[in-house]
C-alpha cells in the first residue's frame, strides 16, 4: 500500500513546525521524500511494495472477450524486420502504438497487398495514448506485404508494410 | 430503492489519477477498495493505494477497462458493494450500470437511462432542447439518421445538389462525385452508404466551418473541424473511424462550429428529486478540444450570465431526473451575452478539483452518499463559494514536435506539496499516478499529473499556480510542463476569458516551447483527445 495525498500532507503538517528540511523516509512498502525549498515544499515518490493481487484461480474474471479487438501483444523479430534486399521500402510505426489496418471496426482495410499507393495515401492506423495517427505510405508504389496483425502493438519504429517503390530508391532512403 | 445502502467496500474501475483519487476519499470514508488493473498497470500507484487490486485483462483497453463482462466478473470475485467508474472507460456505460444493478451491485453513477440520454449527444440535444436550453445549429448525418430538410433551407456550398423534403438517400441511391485527395478514394468507396453524403448537404446548410462531432463520444474523441467541403468527407470518416474504435458506436453529426466561444459548463449534483449546481467551470484553454487548464469560476463573466447559465444546468438536470455528479457544458459567446448548450457529461470530470477547491466539497464522497440512495446532503443556499482555483494539466507529450504522445518510464517525479489538514482544500494540491517507476503506457491518454493552485481571488491562484509549476520536475518522460508553465505566464491567460482559439493562435505565434510549430513532427491527423 502507498501513501495517499492526506496521507502526505499529514506527514508534512508534522513536519512543517520542525526545523528540518528534507525528510527521506524509506519503508518496505514506500519511498517519500519530502524537501523544503524557496518556493515551498516538494514530494517525491517511489513505489517499492507489488500491490496486494486479488485476482481469482484462473486468471481474470472474464478473458474471453480478450484478443478480439486487441491480440496479445507480440513485439516480436518479424514485425521488427527491415525492408529486404529486393528494394522494398518499409512504411514504420511513428509511435508505439495499436496497428489498424481498417478506418473503423468492421470497414474494410485501407490498403491490401497488391494495392497501387501514393507517397500520401494512408494506409494505416497508429493509436497512441487515444490518438489515431494515420500512416501514409511515404513512398509511391505497390503494397508488397503487410507485416502486423490488424489490432496488434507495434513498436516505435516496427515496420509495418513493405511498400514496392516505383521507381528504384537509394539504399538509404529515409521513410 | 428500498431505503440508503451502506457502501463498505468499491471496485475502482479505472486508472491512472483518478483511480487514485477515488481511492483518497475512500480511504477517508473508511471504505474499502480493490482496483480493476490491466496488465499494464498492474504495478502503477493507484494499484498500491488500493486495499487489493484485480486483474481484468491484456493492456488494451478493449480488453480490460472496456470490457463490461471483466468489470462486473471482478465485482462479483471482489465482493464489492458498489463499482466507481471514474471517467472515460465505461463511466457513462448503461449497460455497465445495468450488468451491476443485475448482478445487485450500486453503479456510482446516474440511472442507465440518463447515461443513455446523455451518452448519445444526439439524443442529449433534443433533451435540453425540451429543457428550454438553446444549441448549436447542427443535427445528425448518416445511413441512420437522415434528416429531415424543409423547403426554406439554404443549400450552401458544400451542397452537392439541391434537395428537396422527400428526397432519401437509401442504400444504393446514386451520390455526388468524390472531389477528396485520391489517396482517400478506396476508403470512401468501401464504405457503405454513409456518412458524407449527407453530411455534405447538412453542411452546406448549416454553413462552413462545421464540427463533426461522434454521437456516442465526449470531449474531444471522434471530433473535427471542417472549414471546406472537400475536406468534409475524410473528417467524417475519421471522426467516425475513432468514435467506432472508442465507443463502439460510429455515428457522427454536424454543428455549426463557433470560433471564439468559450467553453464554460455547470457542476451539477441530483438525488433524482432534486439537482443544485456547483458553480461554473472554464476550460476554454484548449488544443484540439483537449483541455489543458481549467478554471472555476469562470473569470469575467458577466452576473447575468453566470446566473442563467447555472440555471439552465440545474433545468436540464432536473428534467433528465438526475442522480448523481454531472456536468452540463456549453459554449459562450461572451460578446453576444449567448450561450448555447454542448453536452452533459454524466460522470465525474478530471477538473473536478477546481469546484472542490472552491466549494470545499469532495464530489466523489458524494457520488458515494447519493449511489447509497441518500437525498442531497446539500441544499442550493449550503453551496458556499470561496476564491478562485486553477487547474494545470501535465500530461506525457511533447508541444515541440507537434505534442506528439510520449509514453514510457518515469525516472524522477517531484511534486509541490502543501502542509495541510487531511480533507480539507490546499492552496495546491496535486493529484497524478506519477512517481519514480511509474509506466506510462501507450495504451491509454497522456494525462500524468493535475496540480491545482487555489487563492482569495485569481491574481492569487495565479501567482500560486506559476509556484507550483515551477517546482514541478518529470524525468523519464517529455511532458508539456514547459508550455504550461509559458502559458500560465502569458499575458493573455492572465488577463483572463480566453476563448477556444487561444492556444491555437498562441502556439502558431510561435509562443510555446521550441519552434511551436503544431505541424512538427511526423504525426499526422493528430487531433486532440481525452475522455474528458
Amino acid at each position: 500500500m502507498d501513501l495517499t495525498n492526506d496521507d502526505v500532507a499529514d506527514i508534512l503538517a508534522l513536519l512543517d513546525s520542525l526545523p528540518y528540511d528534507a525528510l527521506d523516509l524509506r519503508t518496505d512498502r514506500f519511498h517519500l521524500t519530502l524537501r523544503r525549498g524557496p518556493g515551498g515544499w516538494t514530494e517525491e515518490s517511489e513505489a517499492l511494495a507489488p500491490p496486494a493481487d486479488v485476482t481469482p484461480e484462473g486468471g481474470s474474471p472474464d478473458r474471453d472477450g480478450a484478443g478480439q479487438a486487441g491480440g496479445a501483444p507480440r513485439a516480436d523479430g518479424a514485425a521488427l524486420e527491415a525492408a529486404d534486399a529486393d528494394g522494398l521500402v518499409a512504411v514504420v510505426a511513428p509511435l508505439p502504438g495499436t496497428f489498424y489496418r481498417a478506418p473503423r471496426p468492421g470497414a474494410p482495410p485501407f490498403v491490401s497487398e497488391g494495392d497501387a499507393v501514393g507517397a500520401d495515401t494512408v494506409v494505416a492506423i497508429i493509436e497512441t495514448m487515444k490518438l489515431m495517427n494515420s500512416v501514409p505510405a511515404g513512398t509511391s508504389g505497390r503494397v508488397a506485404r503487410i507485416l502486423v496483425e490488424n489490432g496488434e502493438f507495434a513498436p516505435l519504429g516496427a515496420a509495418l508494410l513493405h511498400i514496392e517503390p516505383d521507381s528504384p530508391v537509394p539504399n538509404d532512403v529515409d521513410s | 430503492m428500498s431505503g440508503p445502502r451502506g457502501i463498505r467496500r468499491v471496485l475502482v474501475a479505472n486508472r491512472g489519477e483518478i483511480a487514485a483519487r477515488v481511492i483518497g476519499t475512500c480511504r477517508r470514508l473508511g471504505i474499502e477498495t480493490v482496483l480493476t488493473v490491466s496488465d499494464a498497470d498492474a504495478a502503477s500507484r493507484p494499484a498500491r493505494l488500493a486495499d487489493a487490486v484485480i486483474r481484468i485483462g491484456p493492456a488494451p483497453a478493449a480488453d480490460s477497462y472496456l470490457n463490461v463482462e471483466a468489470i462486473v466478473g471482478a465485482a462479483l470475485a471482489a465482493g464489492v458493494d458498489a463499482v466507481h467508474p471514474g471517467y472515460g472507460f465505461l463511466s457513462e456505460n448503461a449497460r455497465l450500470a445495468r450488468a451491476c444493478a443485475a448482478a445487485g451491485i450500486v453503479f456510482i453513477g446516474p440511472a442507465p437511462e440518463t447515461l443513455e440520454a446523455a451518452g448519445d449527444k444526439l439524443a442529449a440535444r433534443e433533451h435540453a432542447v425540451a429543457a428550454g436550453l438553446p444549441v448549436v445549429p447542427g443535427g445528425r448525418i448518416g445511413p441512420g439518421g437522415h434528416r429531415p430538410v424543409s423547403p426554406g433551407d439554404r443549400i450552401g456550398p458544400g451542397g452537392h445538389r439541391p434537395v428537396s423534403p422527400g428526397d432519401r438517400h437509401g442504400p444504393g441511391s446514386h451520390r455526388p462525385v468524390l472531389s477528396g485527395p485520391v489517396g482517400h478514394k478506396a476508403r470512401m468507396e468501401s464504405d457503405p452508404e454513409s456518412a458524407w453524403e449527407n453530411a455534405d448537404t447538412l453542411a452546406g446548410r448549416i454553413g462552413f466551418p462545421v464540427l463533426v462531432k461522434a454521437a456516442g463520444g465526449g470531449g474531444g474523441r471522434g471530433l473535427r473541424v471542417v472549414r471546406a467541403p472537400g475536406e468534409l468527407a475524410d473528417a467524417v470518416s475519421v471522426a467516425s473511424a475513432e468514435a467506432g474504435a472508442a465507443f463502439g458506436d460510429a455515428r457522427v453529426y454536424l454543428e455549426r462550429y463557433i470560433e471564439r466561444g468559450r467553453h464554460v459548463e455547470v457542476q451539477i449534483l441530483g438525488d433524482g428529486e432534486r439537482v443544485i449546481q456547483l458553480g461554473d467551470r472554464d476550460c476554454s484553454v484548449q488544443r484540439r478540444y483537449q483541455k489543458l487548464i481549467e478554471e472555476a469560476p469562470a473569470p469575467g463573466l458577466d452576473p447575468g450570465l453566470r446566473d442563467r447559465l447555472r440555471a439552465a444546468a440545474v433545468a436540464l438536470g432536473a428534467h433528465l431526473g438526475y442522480r448523481g455528479a454531472g456536468t452540463v457544458e456549453f459554449l459562450v459567446d461572451a460578446d453576444r451575452g449567448e450561450f448555447y448548450f454542448l453536452e452533459v457529461n454524466a460522470r465525474i470530470q478530471v477538473e473536478h478539483p477546481v469546484t472542490e477547491a472552491i466549494t470545499g466539497l469532495d464530489i466523489v464522497a458524494e457520488q458515494i452518499a447519493i449511489a447509497e440512495g441518500r437525498p442531497l446532503r446539500l441544499g442550493q443556499g449550503d453551496v458556499r463559494f470561496a476564491g478562485h482555483a486553477i487547474e494545470c494539466r501535465i500530461n506525457a507529450e511533447d508541444p515541440a514536435r507537434g505534442f506528439r504522445p510520449s509514453p514510457g518510464t518515469v525516472t524522477r517525479a517531484v511534486f509541490p506539496v502543501q502542509p495541510g489538514r487531511a480533507g480539507r482544500p490546499c492552496a495546491v494540491r496535486v493529484d497524478t499516478l506519477a512517481q519514480a517507476g511509474a509506466t506510462v503506457p501507450a495504451h491509454y491518454d497522456s494525462l500524468l499529473a493535475k496540480v491545482i493552485a487555489h487563492g482569495g481571488d485569481r491574481a492569487e491562484a495565479l501567482g500560486t499556480l506559476r509556484d507550483a509549476l515551477d517546482r514541478c520536475v518529470v524525468e523519464g518522460v517529455t511532458t508539456n510542463l514547459r508550455m504550461q508553465r509559458a502559458v500560465v505566464g502569458s499575458a493573455e491567460f492572465t488577463e483572463g476569458g480566453v476563448d477556444t482559439g487561444f492556444l491555437r493562435r498562441w502556439l502558431a505565434a510561435g509562443k510555446g516551447d521550441g519552434d511551436g510549430a503544431e505541424s512538427a513532427g511526423t504525426v499526422r491527423d493528430q487531433e486532440g483527445v481525452d475522455l474528458d
